[in-house]
């Protein structure tokens, strides 16, 4: 059986509608029947990745690939990269600046809480190119 | 009794079966067949938005009519608060209860009293219950109550375990009747003056009791002329008002939010904002608000499509029969939450799963997708689905297919067997215009 694939271009710089990706993608979960708990995990794991991506890296690509086993998240961007990705997964590390952060993000949550909701996360990052992370939530 | 009652019906005969109503359904619960509107009953939350967008006036609610209390040997009243800002130069709030008992009813319990003593519950729950997950959903709309359980069943844990004002009024009203008449509880008829009709459906199918509290409901709109008319002609005046400031406010956006005393309490109206904050709640956004009240109308209750006032004026005619009254008449003082619990929880409504086992839901989501990257994408609504998505939807669960598509027929006609790409498929207006330039669009 194929996998469900859903593909998003996230515009950056707008924030009306940064979240609309994660929220079409937990849209299909719902209509897939997957359980509330993992619906949740998937939908706050990409809205902060996506959320990221519109206020750091000018927009970017989702990727969603879903099976009855997992939710395999792939986000894309060619923006200015993550110097140093241990620091930025402490929570409270933030380097929003002060317009984003008048609209209530930029608190330095970001990658702590996609680990947190996610089963397994990578970020391959490099400065001056661009990022790419992958998560994953495993359906239990 | 059906599976799902719903007191929004359609009337066959003026239903032209255009596509006002499928479009404004916020869960996408109509459809056009057959030249008439079908209520898909699993996902209808009779939340009215289709009686009031209807220009046929084809959707009605099924209400009860004022004769129905005669069939009672004492028949209580139970005024909803939104009915006090309905009629001009009401000064006093026991006035129009005097009316309500010039039109037939023997007694007035006043909704607004109730819902003061689910205001001090609310308080007290929030207070003793830390560990229920914030923000706690307020439990008084049934048409928000109905939205979670069909769209956010993850939810129905955080909504407010406690009665509905309606249905603890009516509670009261029985108990205190029986008590001041000596007639057995079934002699004796308890009716809601409603505003909209989840209210009816309420009543008729309770989300928080097996059998609700109150025998019917007559709609606000219905007894207008006939309060009205009462009104006028008031002589003698008993005193029948016991409420406040608190439980008068519950009649608008705002209301039930206040009466928790907490500056962390939230507000919202109007069925497509409510669900806006219901995702937002669900992607776990909102953590840092204790409370939240929501409201499917548009102003709150005096929204209501039953209602006979424009909201905006009956909402600024409650704030000034408030002005002079005490805060609050009613609480459950030292009485336990235990008393004004719920019977039970709203039970998730299964309606947007594609099938029940997750390998044959993808195999109908990727049909699903297939199908629909062969539609224009125009939502225009002449299959009678609301949406080229839910066409598709529709298809691939076996109750229609790509014939329903306008377009889809029009290509067909104009030679080719299938059109070889979407752009094909859109009538000449909507088409977007080439670049000629190769430059991007500006």
């Amino acid at each position: 059986m194929d996998a469900v694939t859903l593909h998003y271009d996230v515009s950056g710089n707008d924030f009306t509608c940064a979240g609309e990706a994660s929220r079409k993608i937990k849209k299909t979960l719902k209509t897939l029947g997957f359980s509330p708990e993992i619906i949740r995990n998937v939908a706050i794991a990409v809205y902060e990745a996506e959320i990221n991506m519109v206020v750091h890296a000018n927009g970017g690509t989702i990727d969603a690939s879903v099976t009855p086993e997992q939710i395999d998240v792939v986000l894309k961007d060619t923006g200015p990269g993550i110097p140093n990705i241990e620091l930025a997964m402490q929570e409270g590390w933030s380097t929003a600046p002060e317009n984003v952060r008048q609209l209530g993000f930029g608190a330095g949550m970001g990658l702590p809480n996609i680990k947190k909701y996610s089963d397994a996360l990578r970020v391959e990052s490099e400065v001056g190119k661009g990022t790419t992370i992958y998560i994953t939530v495993i359906n239990k | 009794m059906e599976k799902y009652y719903h007191s929004v019906r359609l009337d066959k005969e003026k239903c032209q079966g255009c596509i006002h109503c499928i479009q404004r359904c916020p869960t996408q619960a109509i459809r056009v067949r057959n030249g008439k509107a079908i209520i898909l009953a699993a996902r209808c939350i009779d939340c009215g938005e289709c009686i009031r967008v209807c220009p046929h006036k084809a959707k009605y609610a099924e209400r009860d009519s004022i004769e129905i209390i005669q069939k009672f040997k004492y028949k209580v009243a139970l005024p909803a608060p939104s009915l006090y800002g309905q009629i001009a130069n009401v000064t006093d709030v026991n006035l129009l209860l005097n009316a309500l008992l010039a039109i037939g009813f023997d007694d007035v319990f006043e909704v607004a009293a109730a819902a003061e003593r689910i205001s001090d519950a609310t308080k007290k729950f929030l207070r003793e219950h830390p560990e229920f997950s914030r923000p706690v959903i307020s439990s008084a709309c049934p048409a928000i109550v109905r939205l979670i359980s069909v769209l956010y069943p993850n939810l129905i844990d955080r909504i407010l375990p406690l009665r509905s004002p309606m249905e603890e009024a009516g509670r009261l009203a029985r108990e205190k009747a029986v008590r001041e008449t000596g007639f057995a509880p079934e002699e004796i008829g308890v009716f809601f003056i409603t505003p909209c009709p989840a209210k009816i459906t309420a009543i008729r199918h309770s989300q928080e009791s097996e059998k609700s509290s109150i025998d019917g409901a007559v709609a606000i709109n219905d007894i207008y002329p006939a309060l009205v008319n009462q009104l006028g002609k008031l002589r003698e005046q008993s005193e029948l008002q016991h409420a406040g400031r608190i439980g008068i406010s519950w009649g608008m956006t705002g209301g039930e939010a206040s009466g928790t005393l907490s500056d962390a309490s939230m507000p919202v109206d109007g069925i497509e904002n409510c669900i806006n904050v219901l995702s937002e709640i669900e992607d776990e956004k909102l953590n840092d608000i204790e409370f939240v009240e929501l409201n499917a109308c548009m102003g709150g209750c005096v929204g209501g499509v039953l209602t006979a006032e424009n909201p905006y004026i009956a909402k600024s005619r409650l704030k000034n029969l408030r002005k002079y009254l005490p805060m609050a008449l009613n609480n459950i003082a030292d009485s336990p939450l235990a008393a004004v619990t719920a019977e039970k929880r709203p039970e998730e409504i299964p309606a947007l799963k594609l099938a029940d086992n997750l390998k044959e839901a993808m195999e109908k989501m990727n049909r699903l997708n297939e199908i629909l990257s062969t539609f224009p994408r125009l939502d225009c609504g002449t299959c009678g689905a609301p949406s080229c998505r839910a066409l598709a939807e529709d298809i691939v669960r076996g109750y229609t297919s790509e014939q329903d598509c306008i377009f889809r027929i029009r290509a067909e006609l104009e030679g080719a067997a299938l059109p070889k790409s979407v752009e094909e498929l859109i009538p000449p207006p909507f088409r977007q215009k080439k670049n000629t330039d190769g430059g991007d669009k500006k």
